[in-house]
């Protein structure tokens, strides 16, 4: 089988898997479930397949159709793309099983349309991965809000939809009202949209001019967070966990920073944006995100609203290292991908494992919980340590290489903005650690229930997540090798 | 062939004389039959005059052989084509799958007058399109309009007539202003062909007449083409008219309007009358901005579903028109293809309407307050549609949008407003189709509880081909791009 099939592959198995789980459907929830982890086991490896002739420096395309005049649906699998479809395949294993623990014990409604839009939504990762071209990335950028909208609404109760309202209205008017004419911007500077190394818009656009293209495809690409277009995350929280976890941990932020990256690096060219003044904003911008956000985080009382605001920080991270526009920044932005991906589902699983377990969601109620689920806690605890940015975890290898490109610019607002983000980070996960390990439960309270570890599927999940977490310490060649290959930039 | 030299009279012919036909078929069944197949063989023809006229140039046919200023000449360029692709397209598409939905409405005895009206509004439309001369427009757009009322006012809602009284009255007028438009320029060229028109304006030395002309044409014509402000006569219409009936009109019937005025202020005026262009433009382009904005936002506000996508309609003519007032060949591009890509979304839309009024006797928002659990397909149809309209990419809405941005910012300054313009319309849109989809999903069923279920099989069938087609030129629309782009090439030919 050839690289180019395999690619269609990937992109066309999780429909088919979609179809298969819409058949067995309500009836048998077994063969249903069955399904969803044999499409996600078959696409990993068929992701994973690819793998080795990108990393030999093979960029396997194919074209599908002429859209319009010029720009054609095409694929192209070029490393930072790889990386991410990687991650996403690799971990919605993980997210499978764990889904189909937390559906069950919760008793969720709806599980076939959830098992259905999942992987409609992990096709269009696959999509957006691919993509060779603006507009094929653009399309499927769209398959993923529209896709995952249902997952977010999914209770169907009235504050459920209010939020999902939000989430659909800011990431679908982003795209359209920004995204859509940056994109169409810059096929009449430019007069193509495909992703080229070294980029296509130097030498067609000066001035201002390019700062402001800019401004339309950061906040046009709503999914990347950047604040002020950070609302819709918080309120995609409402959604199950399963779906915060891997899709508003992992997938669709991912998609968004994925794209930022493309966008900088394939499109404006890092050696055209570093000639460019006006487009020095997008640093303070992301710097600002990180911070503010932590800040924000430090405020919350619940538990998924606190990873949210910190994923909001941590997206940021991965923006302000593209834009920090130096070869080992931007490898750090990649391996960040990855790093912060792996952690912070992990927290997620271990939030949707304590609310399985005990119904609690907020961090007050945590109060020594370490006892009851200390599989659970110490994933999160691991999580944590994480994205606090602590060795040996993976958060450490992404800070690293973000700093060694600070140092490489110079740039001390970014390396200030690092070490105060590590504070609050600090600052907002080590009292929930703390309290969950080394305080009593309160004692009377009416609320307490006699729990022990959530279903073994969920515990699963979440250790083999923080096991990833610690072994990306180490094991980091695979995704170093891939981020170095960024843009044709080396270590 | 023989018969192919006849195509362009045949078009108009085959409806036209199957209309009386139609009404002696009193047998179940058989009047929507033979309307069916009248229909679909006028969409044969319609393809086969488009593979025509894209393999060469227009297809001109001389009535009984007199030659063109004398006797009456049929004229089929590439944007007649796409007119009647659209306008046989969606009438075949519509009756195909409209047989239950038009069979709760319509009483049995009445309808085969019912499909002999039909098939005079197709006659009618076609004949528009492919008329050559400014009378004959005139004559097919009575037949027309005159069989459209009744179409609209042959259910049994008796809120119809009223509705379609105001139709009556506002298109009269407008075909009349359009009426003393031709009689004004045929005092001063003794002429009626359009083509011969606009040679023979040139010999014309007072052209103030002209001018007058030119000003009772396009107001007539926005008229009937419920360009904003001139829309009141719409709404109303296409909400109390039978469901498969408004489908068919929302596809084609303010577009052929909106065909015979882009084509006298094209060909005609804009080469005889100075700065006619930029009248144009001053013209058209603040209606066309004000009815997407405007319209979009009372689209919010309706509570009635057919309502709401009548406002939307009356919104998206102000895109077609927005094309237009670029007076650019990107501009006029993108204003033909949304024509055809509108009438797609509007026909799985209205489609998808009528499936739910086959279960709903009433299609107020309440109403159809969780639907999609008792009706999971037609909601499925509505919500691709509804992202069409939008303009979400991979649907045919986002070929329009992409090509009339692209057209906005060969502008300057002026296109960045308009650019935002359209944005916020396609911000508007989202809210309106998605506020249905909110009810429709995440409603509470109403008390009454009636037992819905699915719509017809064959509705369902035919309502998901109108969807997909909005996917397919969503993905390949090299039809509609090449018709509009030759099309908006020739009608400005005469600019500079």
């Amino acid at each position: 089988m050839s690289s180019e099939d395999l690619v269609l592959i990937a992109i066309s198995l999780p429909l088919l898997g979609a179809v298969g789980i819409a058949i067995s459907g309500q009836r048998y929830p077994n063969l249903r479930e069955t399904l969803t982890l044999v499409t996600a086991v078959s696409l990993a490896v068929v992701v994973w397949a690819l793998l080795p002739e990108v990393l030999a420096g093979e960029r396997p395309s194919v074209r599908i159709a002429e859209m319009l005049p010029g720009i054609a649906i095409e694929f192209r699998v070029e490393p930072l793309g790889m990386l991410f479809a990687a991650l996403a395949s690799l971990l919605w294993i993980v997210n499978s099983i764990y889904s189909i623990g937390y559906m069950r014990a919760n008793n969720e409604r709806h599980q076939t349309r959830f098992y259905i839009l999942f992987a409609v939504a992990l096709s269009a990762v696959m999509g957006i991965a691919f993509a060779g071209n603006l507009l094929t990335l653009f399309i499927f950028y769209e398959i993923l809000t529209l896709s995952t909208y249902p997952l977010v609404a999914h209770k169907g109760d009235r504050k459920t939809v209010v939020s999902a309202r939000t989430y659909l209205g800011i990431l679908l008017g982003t795209s359209i009202g920004l995204f859509l004419p940056a994109m169409i911007w810059t096929y009449q500077v430019a007069g193509t949209l495909n992703f080229v190394p070294g980029g296509i818009l130097a030498g067609n656009l000066t001035g201002p001019a390019v700062g402001l293209l800019l401004a339309l495809f950061v906040f046009g690409i709503g999914k990347a967070a950047v604040m002020p277009v950070h609302r819709w995350l918080p309120a995609a929280m409402v959604a199950p966990t399963p779906v915060s976890a891997l899709l508003h941990a992992v997938a669709v932020v991912k998609a968004g920073v994925f794209t930022i990256t493309k966008v900088v690096v394939y499109i404006f060219g890092v050696d055209f944006l570093i000639v460019e003044p006006s487009a020095d904003w997008l640093l303070y911008a992301a710097a600002f995100t990180v911070i503010v956000a932590s800040v924000v985080a430090l405020r919350q009382k619940n538990l998924k609203r606190l990873l949210a605001y910190s994923t909001i920080s941590q997206l940021s991270y991965v923006v302000m290292a593209v834009a920090i526009l130096r070869p080992l920044s931007e490898i750090g932005a990649a391996i960040h991908i990855a790093a912060h991906g792996v952690g912070k589902i992990t927290l997620f699983f271990a939030a949707g494992s304590i609310y399985t377990a005990s119904k609690k969601t907020e961090i007050g109620q945590l109060r020594g919980i370490g006892r009851r689920m200390p599989w659970t806690m110490a994933a999160f605890t691991i999580g944590a340590l994480s994205m606090i940015g602590v060795p040996p975890t993976a958060g450490f290898v992404s800070k690293w290489f973000i700093l060694a490109g600070t140092f490489q610019s110079d740039n001390y607002i970014v390396m200030f903005t690092i070490i105060i983000s590590t504070i609050l980070n600090a600052a907002y996960f080590l009292p929930i650690i703390y309290f969950a390990w080394f305080r009593q439960e309160q004692d009377g309270a009416a609320t307490t229930v006699d729990h022990g570890e959530a279903p073994f599927a969920v515990v699963m999940a979440l250790t083999v997540t923080a096991a990833l977490t610690l072994l990306f310490f180490p094991f980091n060649e695979l995704v170093l090798d891939l981020a170095s290959q960024l843009g044709g930039t080396t270590k | 062939m023989i018969l192919a030299e006849h195509l362009p009279a045949l078009q108009v012919v085959v409806p036209l004389l199957t209309a009386p036909l139609v009404v002696l078929m009193r047998v179940r069944g058989m009047a929507w039959a033979a309307a069916t197949a009248s229909s679909a063989m006028a969409f044969a023809i319609a393809i086969a005059l488009t593979n025509a006229v894209l393999h060469g140039d227009s297809v001109v046919y001389l009535m009984g052989s007199w030659p063109a200023p004398y006797g009456i000449e049929l004229r089929v360029t590439t944007f007649s084509a796409l007119l009647l692709l659209i306008v046989t397209g969606a009438s075949t598409v519509t009756l195909v799958a409209g047989k239950n939905s038009i069979d709760a409405e319509i009483a049995h005895h009445r309808q085969p007058m019912f499909y002999a009206a039909w098939l005079l509004a197709v006659a009618g439309f076609v004949g528009i399109a492919v008329a050559g001369d400014a009378f004959n427009i005139f004559v097919f757009m009575e037949i027309a309009s005159l069989a459209g009322y009744v179409l609209i006012a042959a259910g049994s809602n008796r809120r119809a007539l009223p509705a379609v009284f105001k139709y009556l009255i506002m298109g009269t007028i407008g075909a009349t202003f359009y009426l003393i438009g031709i009689g004004l320029i045929y005092m001063m060229t003794g002429t009626l062909n359009l083509a011969d028109m606009e040679a023979r304006i040139h010999e014309v030395g007072e052209l103030r007449p002209i001018l007058v002309a030119a000003g009772f044409i396009t107001v007539g014509l926005a008229l009937k083409g419920a360009v904003f402000p001139l829309h009141a006569w719409l709404p109303p219409s296409y909400t109390y008219a039978p469901h498969i009936v408004t489908a068919f009109l929302a596809a084609c019937a303010t577009k052929v309007a909106l065909y015979v005025l882009l084509r006298f202020d094209f060909l005609v005026f804009q080469p005889n009358l100075a700065a006619h262009d930029l009248q144009f433009s001053l013209f058209l382009m603040p209606l066309a901005v004000l009815g997407i904005l405007i319209a979009s936002g009372v689209a919010i506000f309706q509570r009635d579903l057919k309502t709401l996508l009548a406002y939307s309609s009356v919104a998206q003519i102000g895109y077609i028109l927005l094309g237009a007032s670029l007076v650019s060949i990107a501009g006029l591009t993108a204003g033909m293809t949304h024509m055809f890509n509108h009438a797609l979304a509007k026909v799985a839309l209205f489609l998808a309407v009528a499936c739910l009024g086959t279960r709903f006797a009433q299609l107020r928002l309440e109403n159809i307050s969780g639907a999609a659990r008792q009706m999971p397909w037609t909601m499925a149809a509505f919500v691709l549609a509804g992202l069409s309209l939008i303009g979400v990419p991979g649907t045919a809405g986002f070929i329009s949008k992409w090509i009339l941005i692209s057209a906005a910012l060969q502008e300057g300054a002026l296109g960045a407003a308009l650019v935002a313009v359209i944005l916020v319309g396609s911000l508007l849109a989202v809210v309106y189709i998605w506020r249905v989809i909110e009810i429709a999903y995440f409603g509470d069923p109403p008390e009454s509880g009636q037992s819905a279920g699915e719509a017809p099989l064959w509705m369902l069938i035919v309502t998901w081909a109108a969807v997909l087609a909005n996917v397919y030129f969503g993905v390949v629309p090299s039809l509609p791009l090449s018709l509009a782009g030759d099309a908006a090439a020739s009608l400005l030919q005469h600019l500079p």
